[in-house]
This record gives structure tokens, C-alpha cells and sequence, in this order.
């Protein structure tokens, strides 16, 4: 299976876990980068920012309306009102801290709006079921990893602006702040403090499109014949037993997605390595009949319990 | 020969076969083939998923999710020995881990969970932590006693603890008139409900901080407790020296009893996660800190209500009520009330998958 883990984009090693569903299948899966889950979180901090200040606007110019109809005099206006504003503002600004994290994480997703944007989403450690109550738990512990040592620092500088002692509170808070803060890169999952509270972690929301079969195609499906030439490329036993999977896989790659080019520069390559003369200008039907007839020799051997990972096995 | 026997496994459905199947040259695209219909059926009713929920699925689907699931799964351990396309290969991958998310994913919304919490789930989680919970009742009785104690050998900590600033009434030396009046409260109804919104927000704050710093063994959470119950130590102090504990014990109370046990609640709720990780047991310091955070978690939702109860209290029948026994008898049957939905209310627990 690790010689299976390549795919498209090389996946980084070192972030690479193993699955197991409860049917016994070893599935891969990749623990979220910290550059990602940073950027999901300025994202998802942005997005509730922006609606508060929106909110706010609103609530603001509904009181300046109500002001404005009492004509200015504050003891004709209905204090109810206002204080009801007040009240709405509160509650929202509660539940949109809390729920945006919780309903968000809790739907099919399992991402909030940031997290889908950079593509990944939470997922339980063991394997396990995700529930609620580690939905909760995790988000309840973000308040004090990041929010409110940020909010101490904010009142601690305006303390200090204004010339009070603060003493050393400051460095403990800025100290606090960096251990919450760092705490992801001192573990191996990059795993945050509610996530270890929480037994969840973040992984790399699985995405991955159904590409074109490469054999009904071109000299693949033709049984090596070229279109253009009409030459038919077949290639010998000791031809096809230089190279590996992991070359088969490279080749794969290249010619679902290579340009010209690079084409000719591999067909050049196999053509010495197999001792062939590189002709020009039929490289791609040359490549896919010799992906064509590797890959059926090396699924053969596959069949029969041999494996070649790569040219040098 | 293995086809056979695969198409075998996958006989029940039948996939029509797409026309080019026999253009493919290798075995193991044909594999592909005759499968891909059942994959991209499994991806368009993930993708359904993914985005609204249940509702929007037919129950044919919805019937066929785990099979088409195990299809998928048992497509992939057999393309894993036997096909070297790893385009193929990637797309499986990344189909069967979506599809257990889905199959395997949180199993009851937000709804669901919230009324078998109500009914039951709150009053189990809060018994499980009762060693917690009887550290944390020591501490704060401790906390209370120890900031009499500190006030009655030196005023000097009355102002060090005490948050009142120097507008306060509530200074050592004021009269008992003076501390009468911060009992009472004669403006009316007006602006309460304002003032119970920015008691909620402010209480249950403190309380998330309280749970959230039990993640430092505990300790933290700890010492909030004796700070907060030492500042009610401090003000019992105050009004003793008048005679008046009874008048301020019942102005606590109403709004007191709920209160204070949302605290003692969330200090034992950290305390539990602290204890897990500092003491784990048998079990991974990691697994331990898990379950304890998602057993507290629960505690603290429901934190979060009392808090909302407890504003309330605080603000309405708090500032409206003067008389002292209805106080009390306001307090007391919260505190009632509390107990018995805690550890006399205990409907049997739901059969739960792990």
C-alpha cells in the first residue's frame, strides 16, 4: 500500500495516516497542513466579523431611526425598544460566536465555511463516529487558545497606553497566547488543544475526479497500432521488465496531463533505456502503447503475486 | 480466471455495461468499467448529501448508500491487488473515505441530540462527574472561608479582592443602610431585560473559562473557583460586620443557587479533564483527555442554559422582589429543582453505538 500512495499531486509523506473503516480497509488519509487550518480560521474570523459589524450597522441605524421619530426628545421614546435592540445584538453576537463553529461542524461537512474553502474538515481521531459532544468540547476550548488571551493583550496594551502599571501580566498572557498557539507543531497530528480535549483531528477533505480510462484510447486500445503512422509498436519481454509501478505511475501521470514536450523528452529516455531508435513526432501513440502493454505485464505479474515497485527492484 | 469470481461478489447489481467495455484492452480497466456506473451513482448521492442533508434524497438512495458503499470499498481492496492505475486508484480512495464519512458520520442532528440531552443526557453526564464535582464544592467552600478569613485579619485584602471600585457603597465602614441599598432595588422593570442579556453573555464567559482551563491539570480552573468564592467570602465579611447575612444570603440566592452551581459545574468540568490527563489510567493520555473533554462538553451546554436561567433570576425577580423569605424560597426552589433534576431524575440511557 505505500507504494500506492501516489496520486496526481504528490502527497506530503509526513502527513500521510492510516484509516481503518469498520469493514477492515486500510484507507489513506492526510492530516490538514497548519498553513491551511490558520487560513481557515482567519477566514472563518473574517466572515463573522464582517456579519457582527453588519449586524451592528443595522441595530445602529434602527436606534437612529427611533431617535430620530421620538424627534430627539429621549423621554418620549419607549425605553423597551432600545433595550430590546440591546437584547438582539447580545444574543446574536453569543450565538454567532458559538453556533456558526457548532452547526457548521456538526452538518455533513464537517467544515465550517473556511474550512471548506481551503479544503479540509474534522474528522474523529480513533476512526470512530464523530459526535456532538466532541464538536462542543472542541470549539468551547478555542475561546481560551486564542480569543481570549488576543482580547487580554488588547485591554493590556490600551492599560499600558494610558500609562498604568501592568507589571509582568503582559508577558504571561503573550506567553499563554504563544503555547495555545504553537501547540499544533509540537505534536505529530498538528493537533490543537481542543482536539486533543475533543479526540478529533483535521484532515484533507478527500476530493478527487474519476479520470478517462487510458486503454480504450489512442495506440492503448488499438493494440499498439498508431493512428498517424499506422505503426505497430509491440514491445518485447526484456523491453517491458525494465521498469516498475512507480515508473508505470509516473507515465500515467504524464499522459493524462503532460504537455507535447515533456512527451517527447520521456519517449526519448524509454527509447534509450530499451535500446530503441527515438523517431520524432509519434511520441504519444509510442507512450501509451508502451503504458499499455507495461501495465498489462506488470497487472500479469500482479495476478501471479509478483511486484516490481520501481526499475531498481 | 478471477473476473468470474469478482462480477460474482458484485452480481446483485447488475451495471449495464457501458458500450466500450470490450475496447479496453487490459483486464483491470474492464474492472473498471463494468463498476464505474455504481461509483458515480455512490458520488452523486454523496454530493447530495454533502450539501442539504437527508431530505433531499430518494429513498431508493437512501437504501442503497451502504451497499453501494461496501461496493465501493470491496472495489477498492480488489483494485488495490490487482490494477496498477493509480488515477483509479486515487478516485476509490478518496470515494470510499467520503462515503464513510457519510455512512459513519454523525448519526442525529443538532435537534435530535439537544432533546436526548434534556431528557437525560445532561443530568447522566453531571452524576459521572460526581468525584469532580465534590473537589470543586470543597474548593469553593474553602475559597469562601478563606476570604472571610483574610479580610477579618486585614482590610487592606477587602480591596485588593473586592472589584467594587471607589463609588462602590460596599466598603468596610459603611453603614447598614448603605448596604441595605445595594439590596434593594426600586427603578422598576425598566432596562432589565438588557441587563439580564449582559449577565448572561458575562456569566457564561466565565464559566467557558473556568471548563476551557481545566486543559492545564486542573489548577487554573481551581483557582478561579477560590478567587470567585473568596470574593463572596469578602462580601459575607461585609455585611456580617452589620448583621445583615441573612439579607444578603437571600439576594444571593435567587439568582445564587443557580448560579453558583453553573460555576461549581464548569470548575468540575475542567477539573475532570485536568484529572483525566494528569491521572489517564489505563487508557492513552490522549484517548483519556478525549473522553473526559467529550463528557464535560456535555456538562457545559447545559452550563450554558443555567446561565441563561440564572440571568434571568438576577435580573428580574432579584431587582423586583424585596421581601427576604420570598427570596429564599425563590433560591431554594432552584436549588431544588437543580438537585433533583441532577441525581433524582434518571431516565435509562439510550443504547448507544460506540
Amino acid at each position: 500500500m505505500s507504494v500506492r500512495g501516489i496520486s496526481p499531486a504528490q502527497r506530503d509523506e509526513k502527513r500521510l495516516r492510516t484509516l481503518v473503516t469498520p469493514e477492515g480497509l486500510a484507507l489513506p488519509i492526510t492530516i490538514a497542513a497548519r498553513t491551511a487550518r490558520a487560513g481557515a480560521l482567519v477566514i472563518d474570523f473574517m466572515i463573522l466579523l464582517f456579519s457582527l459589524i453588519v449586524v451592528q450597522i443595522t441595530i445602529y441605524y434602527i436606534a437612529r431611526g427611533l431617535v430620530q421619530a421620538s424627534g430627539f426628545d429621549l423621554d418620549a421614546m419607549s425605553s423597551s425598544v432600545l433595550e430590546f435592540l440591546g437584547i438582539c445584538m447580545a444574543i446574536f453576537v453569543f450565538c454567532a460566536w458559538y453556533g456558526y463553529f457548532l452547526v457548521q461542524e456538526l452538518g455533513p461537512r464537517g467544515a465550517t465555511l473556511g474550512k471548506r474553502i481551503v479544503g479540509i474538515r474534522i474528522a474523529a481521531r480513533a476512526g470512530t463516529r464523530l459526535t456532538p459532544e466532541a464538536v462542543i468540547a472542541r470549539n468551547l476550548l478555542r475561546d481560551i487558545e486564542i480569543f481570549y488571551p488576543l482580547i487580554t493583550l488588547l485591554i493590556l496594551a490600551v492599560l499600558a497606553e494610558r500609562g498604568e502599571p501592568i507589571g509582568v501580566l503582559g508577558w504571561v498572557v503573550t506567553g499563554w497566547f504563544a503555547l495555545f498557539l504553537l501547540f499544533p507543531f509540537f505534536n505529530r497530528d498538528a493537533l490543537r488543544a481542543g482536539d486533543i480535549i475533543a479526540g478529533t483531528w483535521v484532515v484533507e477533505r478527500p476530493r478527487a475526479k474519476l479520470a478517462k480510462v487510458l486503454s480504450v484510447e489512442g495506440a492503448a486500445a488499438a493494440g499498439g497500432a498508431s493512428e498517424a503512422t499506422g505503426v505497430r509498436y509491440a514491445f518485447g519481454e526484456a523491453e517491458l521488465s525494465i521498469y516498475g509501478e512507480k515508473e508505470l505511475q509516473t507515465l500515467e501521470r504524464m499522459l493524462r496531463d503532460s504537455p507535447p514536450e515533456a512527451l517527447a523528452a520521456v519517449h526519448a529516455t524509454i527509447c534509450r533505456k530499451i535500446g530503441w531508435d527515438p523517431g520524432a513526432g509519434d511520441e504519444r501513440a509510442f507512450l501509451e502503447a508502451f503504458y499499455a502493454q507495461l501495465r498489462a505485464k506488470l497487472e500479469a505479474d500482479l495476478r501471479f503475486g509478483k511486484r516490481k515497485a520501481d526499475k531498481f527492484a | 480466471m478471477k473476473a468470474p469470481v469478482i462480477s460474482s461478489w458484485f452480481g446483485r447489481g447488475q451495471v449495464e455495461a457501458s458500450p466500450d467495455i470490450e475496447s479496453a484492452a487490459l483486464r483491470s480497466d474492464r474492472f473498471r468499467l463494468e463498476r464505474e456506473g455504481e461509483w458515480k451513482r455512490l458520488e452523486a448521492i454523496l454530493v447530495r448529501m454533502e450539501k442539504g442533508g437527508l431530505r433531499r434524497i430518494a429513498d431508493d438512495d437512501l437504501i442503497a448508500l451502504p451497499a453501494l458503499y461496501r461496493t465501493a470499498a470491496s472495489s477498492l481492496s480488489v483494485a488495490r491487488e490487482t490494477s496498477l492505475d493509480a488515477a483509479t486508484l486515487a478516485y476509490l480512495e478518496a470515494l470510499v473515505q467520503r462515503a464513510w464519512f457519510q455512512v459513519y458520520g454523525p448519526r442525529m442532528g443538532f435537534v435530535r441530540w439537544l432533546r436526548g440531552f434534556i431528557f437525560g443526557g445532561w443530568s447522566r453526564a453531571v452524576r459521572e462527574l460526581w468525584l469532580d464535582l465534590c473537589i470543586a464544592l470543597f474548593v469553593m467552600v474553602a475559597g469562601a472561608i478563606v476570604g472571610w478569613l483574610l479580610v477579618a485579619q486585614d482590610e487592606a485584602w477587602f480591596y485588593r479582592l473586592f472589584p467594587g471600585g471607589m463609588m462602590d457603597p460596599r466598603q468596610p465602614g459603611a453603614s447598614r443602610e448603605e448596604l441595605l441599598s445595594v439590596l434593594k432595588h426600586d427603578e422598576g422593570a425598566a432596562g432589565l431585560a438588557g441587563f439580564a442579556a449582559q449577565l448572561f453573555s458575562n456569566n457564561s464567559a466565565v464559566c467557558i473559562l473556568a471548563f476551557a482551563l481545566g486543559f492545564a491539570f486542573g489548577i487554573p480552573s481551581l483557582m478561579l473557583l477560590v478567587h470567585n468564592m473568596a470574593v463572596m467570602g469578602v462580601l459575607l465579611w461585609l455585611y456580617n460586620g452589620q448583621n445583615l447575612v441573612v439579607e444578603l444570603a437571600a439576594w444571593l440566592s435567587v439568582h445564587g443557587t443557580t448560579e453558583i452551581f453553573g460555576i461549581l459545574l464548569s470548575g468540575a468540568a475542567g477539573l475532570h479533564i485536568g484529572r483525566a490527563m494528569a491521572f489517564p489510567g489505563k487508557l492513552p493520555v490522549l484517548e483519556a483527555a478525549a473522553a473526559a473533554g467529550r463528557r464535560a462538553a456535555v456538562v457545559m451546554v447545559g452550563v450554558t442554559l443555567m446561565m441563561v436561567v440564572a440571568a434571568i433570576l438576577e435580573a428580574y425577580p432579584r431587582q423586583l422582589v424585596e421581601d427576604t423569605n420570598t427570596r429564599f424560597m425563590i433560591g431554594g426552589t432552584m436549588l431544588v429543582f437543580w438537585l433533583s433534576y441532577f441525581f433524582l431524575y434518571r431516565p435509562a440511557a439510550p443504547e448507544r453505538a460506540a
